[in-house]
């Protein structure tokens, strides 16, 4: 049987490097997909904890989490197309339309 | 002894493929890592005794949000990603930062105190199927989360199409 805290501590070095991407990378495109690598470390958690917990409260916040990183790949990916067909630029630090 | 084998195979792995995601300078290789991933994680739910959304990751993420990403850099023209640079010129921060929260995470990980135990062992749901018993948990206790996640979808699909269209 392998112990509770394994899970989370993989969940939280994946957790971890989706931080890290997400805040490294210049590529908008990079960017939303760490966003969808911490999420799924996230539902990693959320599962062992109802495993190891017996209850199954747990499963269906994943079924929730899915869905939102459904809604939130399809806009933010919208948003992408939108920007890359109006600016034609897709890294962070070539927009700078608000810095003034 | 063997599933702890088998898990620090999983957990060796799914971190490489997770740091080659965000390392990797073409996003289609990126996004082919993280198909790999994600079938590392489904496998992960199906030692948890979660069948069901072991399908439903494979399925959704997998055959869907991913292939998604693929339409889109698809349709966008990535010639010059090949040559600019990947990072930002602050990624040190970023890499601390990240490095920090992993740390502060796994140091009070070892503390945890286990509450309650609840109503679903593995013999009660082996006993209903993983899909019923899910399934009935989420149609009668958590119908009203349910509906407005299907909300949630709609905006997401109205929203998608008014922004992505030609004006």
């Amino acid at each position: 049987m392998v112990p509770l805290s394994w899970y989370i501590c993989l969940s939280a070095v994946i957790f971890g490097i989706g931080g890290i991407g997400f805040l490294v990378r210049r590529n908008v495109l990079i960017m939303l997909m760490s966003v969808e690598l911490m999420l799924n470390s996230v539902n990693i958690s959320l599962i062992a904890f109802s495993h190891y917990l017996q209850d199954l409260k747990g499963q269906v916040l994943v079924f929730f989490v899915i869905t939102v990183a459904a809604a939130e790949a399809a806009i933010g990916l919208a948003i992408l197309v939108a920007l890359a067909r109006n600016k034609s630029v897709l890294h962070t630090d070539e927009i700078t339309e608000m810095k003034g | 002894m063997t599933p702890k084998i088998f898990f620090i195979y999983f957990a060796i792995s799914m971190t490489f493929m997770s740091v080659m995601v965000i390392t990797r300078r073409n996003p289609v290789h990126s996004v082919l890592w993280m198909i790999g991933l994600f079938f590392h994680i489904a496998a992960v739910y199906l030692f948890l005794n979660a069948e069901f959304l072991a399908a439903v990751q494979i399925i959704l993420y997998a055959g869907a949000i991913m292939v998604l990403f693929l339409f889109v850099i698809m349709m966008l023209n990535l010639k010059e990603e090949v040559v600019a640079p990947r990072f930002i010129g602050e990624w040190p921060i970023g890499v601390a930062l990240g490095i920090a929260i992993i740390t502060m995470i796994i140091y009070s990980v070892f503390t945890i105190q286990p509450g309650p135990v609840g109503e679903h062992t593995i013999e009660a749901i082996q006993k209903t199927t993983h899909a019923k018993a899910i399934g009935s948990l989420l149609y009668t206790k958590y119908i009203f989360p349910f509906e407005i996640a299907s909300l949630v979808l709609l905006v997401a699909v109205v929203g998608a199409i008014v922004l992505a269209k030609k004006r």
